[in-house]
């Protein structure tokens, strides 16, 4: 899966993103069906933005996208929870330019709209400045995060 | 003015101008190096944002990436981005030693090498439009090729569903220094060039 991107998986299937970085990626899991689904968002909100037509792009639009076709494949809405990973700072400047800081931003967005849908977040690793390779399995719902220098982890 | 709305005339002459502003970026590299340094004609390229980590060899490819920004009258976005023996033969080359990891004095010569080239880029983009151009100090990450990638493709974001940019490979003689080199204006800097050359 690639930028701007969301795709759901029944088990034994594996969903994963690579080189995420600003972007954040956002699990959504079934465990009583083991239906997970994954967004790639690049900005935190759609109302910001003339040009919203791909609604994966976007925190808001793609969590509402993604739930939809979950429950479209048999998921059930009260049984999601939520992992959140990526949203980091690649390049630092002086500047508090809104690019610069954006993945905080995709954070917080995510957290208030998943706050919103009453989707618990279970775990997160988000943050830093260090892009993430991230695999969430369908079995189990458990997410890989892979990095280059700041180790491997299951979250 | 919409990417979709831009006409093969308009490619011609941002690829036109990117070739004399990245020539003479490519020519201050080899200046530095003392060495041989040679180019492909720049490329306009529009892709959709899932694919563009691909141009680098894969999103998980270990990459070097020095950004600037682009103010005043064009603002967007310069990078310079090598793969990882890359950018350690470049700074061996310029620091005159060998097999040292990518260290403090590694990572200051290959920022002051993108502030280099990138201004020498940029100083011939605003001589042939007349506007003004400056950079921003360069930051430079170490990370996966996507990661990087994703900082200007978020730019984009903001106003397309494709990114748009003009790419340059060049190549030093020996081959042991590869980079890419891209210019990436917003598109309101891109109507503001392409009206100032007269084509818009």
């Amino acid at each position: 899966m690639g930028m701007a991107d969301l795709n759901t998986v029944k088990a034994p299937g594996i969903l994963t993103t690579l080189g995420l970085g600003s972007c954040v990626g956002i699990a959504l899991y079934d465990k009583t069906n083991k239906i997970a689904g994954l967004v790639h968002a690049m900005l935190p909100s759609s109302k910001e933005i003339r040009n919203n037509e791909n609604k994966a792009k976007f925190v808001d639009t793609g969590i509402e996208l993604l739930i939809e076709k979950m429950v479209r494949e048999g998921a059930k809405k009260s049984n999601l929870t939520a992992k959140i990973t990526g949203g980091s700072q690649m390049f630092s400047f002086n500047s508090s330019s809104n690019i610069l800081n954006i993945g905080e931003r995709n954070v917080i967005a995510t957290k208030k709209k998943l706050q919103e849908l009453k989707i618990r977040i279970i775990s997160e690793d988000t943050g830093g400045n260090y892009g993430r390779t991230i695999e969430l399995n369908a079995e189990d719902g458990s997410l890989l995060v892979k990095t280059i220098g700041h180790g491997i982890k299951i979250i | 003015m919409d990417i979709d709305c831009l006409n093969s005339r308009m490619i011609d002459i941002l690829t036109e101008i990117s070739n004399i502003g990245s020539g003479n970026a490519v020519t201050a590299l080899a200046n530095m190096l003392s060495k041989k340094v040679s180019m492909t004609v720049p490329r306009v390229r529009i892709m959709e944002f899932k694919d563009v980590a691909e141009i680098l060899g894969g999103e998980e490819e270990l990459v070097v990436g020095i950004y600037l920004e682009l103010k005043d009258d064009v603002t967007g976005n310069i990078m310079f981005i090598l793969d990882k023996s890359s950018a350690l033969n470049l700074t061996n080359m310029l620091l005159n030693r060998k097999d040292h990891e990518l260290d403090e004095i590694a990572i200051s010569a290959l920022s002051e090498v993108g502030n280099i080239i990138s201004s020498f880029y940029v100083n011939s983009l605003s001589m042939l439009t007349g506007l003004k151009i400056t950079v921003s100090v360069p930051s430079l990450a170490v990370d996966m090729a996507g990661a990087i990638l994703s900082v200007p493709a978020i730019q984009f974001g903001l106003i397309a569903d494709q990114v748009l940019f003009i790419e340059t490979v060049f190549e030093e003689g020996e081959n042991l220094v590869r980079g890419n080199l891209f210019l990436i204006p917003e598109m309101d800097s891109f109507e503001k060039i392409l009206s100032k050359l007269g084509v818009l």
